[in-house]
């Protein structure tokens, strides 16, 4: 198993920083697959962490001038580790200004993603940062439960309002109730609700639109789905905010499917990154 | 007394600039008291009267001019060096060869069970204004102490010296000019079996796996990098100082000398182990008398853990 990759670009490395710092908001721990091709932060739905499942998935020629990858073996060139993503970024964030930044898979004292940077010096010699990150070899026998999840059954897709919008309402919103409904149709309007004994607030968006995804009569089983009629999902206020807060950057795509009473799917693509997070609606 | 008491009487330099022509100061030893007189502009006297206990001082026992290893740098260059290590760090590394200083985090056997993250950060000799090496050594001492002192010298921009010995002698770091003079006392952490084992060079080369940047070299999977220098796990006999509240006196396993004087106090109260003199006494500070460094490192009674 070898991984060795090399980040020149300044704006590369930034970038990376900032899906590592999002990914670091959303979980602890989580697992970083490594692929030919690309890089995924998986965190699996576990009744542990309430059921949220985050997928996040970006092209590693975006990011890394080098990238060699050798897999547990030649059919299954992957490497799966669990990381702890709030290190990575502890190691990233102060070498924003590096001349090149090194990732690679070493055995220290135990197994780690070693980020090694070279920083710009006034004299001729580049002062040297290496973090070791401990990481954890994920064995191939489990690697099952980090294929990509597919989309899930929904009964409405919707694209988000302005996130810095949705995540003012919810931040207000969370100091009256622990659970928020989100509600939609297929006229594009959406709505975050809460209720409790003394109070119910409601915010109404409009105007949002609704995404197509392929052919619509196969995703309704050859019904066509009144425009009116509205899906919802209630689900825990703090896992929505956790979401919306990690968010540093206007994604170009935002979109809402919601499973009607069974599962909110949240996707944001930027650039080549995508990223979904999967909230389980509670009773 | 406590800092914070002095520090309110300094409180807003800003209004202090404008408004104070003078300051007087009085030691009233019967009344055990310090009176800050403030004379200020429209004939405002504020008076602060802070008292005071008489407390025993440790006086730290060191001779910076002695030491094998002295290195002299803008704290710029520290400040940044620091900011790579997280936070929660707490003790760190400091290795010298002829070239270059290496500063990692301090990792004993339970902390490498526990899985945390590396630091090690690579300093050439170019980078200081002067790096004189005799001996190469190894010391491990408290890295929050130092960030203190770091962002005190970095605010009045002083050049920054280090004297370092061999490990369980104290590093001094001293900032000075025309109007004060600091030195900044730190244990370090002493390690007999390890000198016992290694004998008095142990250099600890600075991984040279980028310096000589080759492809091939990284397709070695896990590398098994020897960790050089001292995190070895046989720092048992002295672990137990760092793992002590800081407040107890470091002192060397089986040395018998002088006793390490200890700077972490909390940090309100950093700045009491600060030496200031005024430049009209110079002549009997440099001398380094214990005496007269006045360094007052015992907590104050009130003080609580």
């Amino acid at each position: 198993m070898k991984f060795r990759g090399k980040i020149v670009d300044v704006a590369c490395l930034s970038h990376f920083t900032r899906v590592v710092s999002t990914i670091s908001k959303l979980t602890k721990t989580c697992v970083l697959r490594l692929a030919a091709d690309r890089l995924f932060f998986i965190l699996c739905g576990k009744v542990a962490n309430g059921g949220v499942a985050v997928w996040c998935e970006l092209a590693q020629a975006n990011i890394f001038d080098e990238y060699q990858l050798e897999g547990v073996s030649a059919r299954d060139n992957e490497i799966c580790l669990e990381v702890t993503p709030e290190n990575i970024f502890r190691a990233l964030r102060t070498v924003q200004n590096a001349k090149s930044v090194k990732v690679k898979l070493t055995k220290k004292h135990c197994p780690c993603l070693t980020v090694v940077a070279e920083l710009p010096t006034a004299t001729s010699v580049s002062r040297v940062v290496t973090h070791d990150v401990p990481v954890d070899v994920v064995p191939r026998r489990l690697w099952c439960e980090f294929d990509e999840p597919g989309v899930p059954d929904f009964d409405v897709s919707v694209c988000l309002p302005p996130l810095k919008t949705m995540r003012n309402v919810v931040d207000r919103m969370k100091n009256l109730s622990n659970f928020l409904v989100v509600e939609a149709n297929l006229s594009g309007e959406m709505t975050l609700k809460i209720e409790t004994d003394l109070v119910s607030v409601a915010t109404h968006f409009r105007d949002l639109g609704n995404p197509h995804w392929g052919d619509p009569a196969s995703q309704d089983g050859g019904r066509r789905r009144d425009p009116d009629a509205v899906a919802q999902a209630r689900v825990d206020i703090r896992k929505l905010q956790q979401f919306l807060a990690g968010q540093q950057v206007n994604p170009s795509r935002a979109v809402c499917n919601i499973g009607h009473q069974r599962v909110l799917h949240l996707i944001l693509l930027h650039d080549d990154v995508s990223l979904q997070y999967f909230i389980p609606a509670v009773a | 007394m406590l800092i914070k008491n002095v520090q309110a009487v300094f409180r807003s330099l800003a209004s202090l600039e404008k408004m104070v022509e003078k300051c007087h100061i009085q030691l009233d030893k019967q009344k055990d008291r310090l009176t800050f007189t403030l004379h200020c502009k429209h004939g405002l006297l504020k008076t602060h009267n802070l008292s005071f206990q008489d407390t025993e001082s440790l006086q730290a026992v060191f001779d910076k001019h002695s030491c094998a290893n002295v290195f002299r740098a803008i704290p710029r260059l520290l400040v940044e060096t620091v900011a790579h290590f997280p936070v929660s760090v707490e003790e760190v590394t400091l290795s010298v060869s002829d070239e270059r200083m290496l500063l990692r985090n301090h990792v004993d056997e339970e902390l490498a069970q526990s899985k945390a993250m590396l630091t090690e950060l690579c300093l050439a000799s170019d980078e200081f204004d002067s790096f004189a090496v005799q001996a190469h050594i190894s010391v491990t001492f408290c890295l929050k102490e130092l960030r203190g002192l770091l962002y005190f010298a970095d605010s009045i921009g002083l050049p920054i010296s280090m004297y370092v010995n061999e490990p369980g002698s104290p590093l001094v770091l001293s900032v000075s000019d025309s109007v004060l003079e600091g030195n900044f006392v730190l244990a370090t952490l002493s390690d007999n079996t390890r000198n016992n084992t290694r004998g008095p060079t142990s250099p600890p080369p600075p991984p040279d796996d980028f310096m000589n940047d080759d492809m091939d070299s990284y397709l070695i999977a896990m590398d098994t990098s020897v960790a050089p220098g001292p995190s070895t796990p046989e720092s048992t006999s002295s672990k137990q100082h760092m793992v002590a509240n800081h407040r107890s006196r470091l002192r060397g396993e089986g040395q018998e000398e002088e006793e390490t004087a200890d700077k972490d106090a909390p940090p309100n109260k950093k700045f009491c182990s600060l030496l200031f003199g005024s430049v009209l006494h110079l002549s009997s500070q440099m001398s380094i008398q214990p005496m007269s460094n006045q360094e007052v490192l015992a907590s104050d009674s009130e003080d609580d853990t």
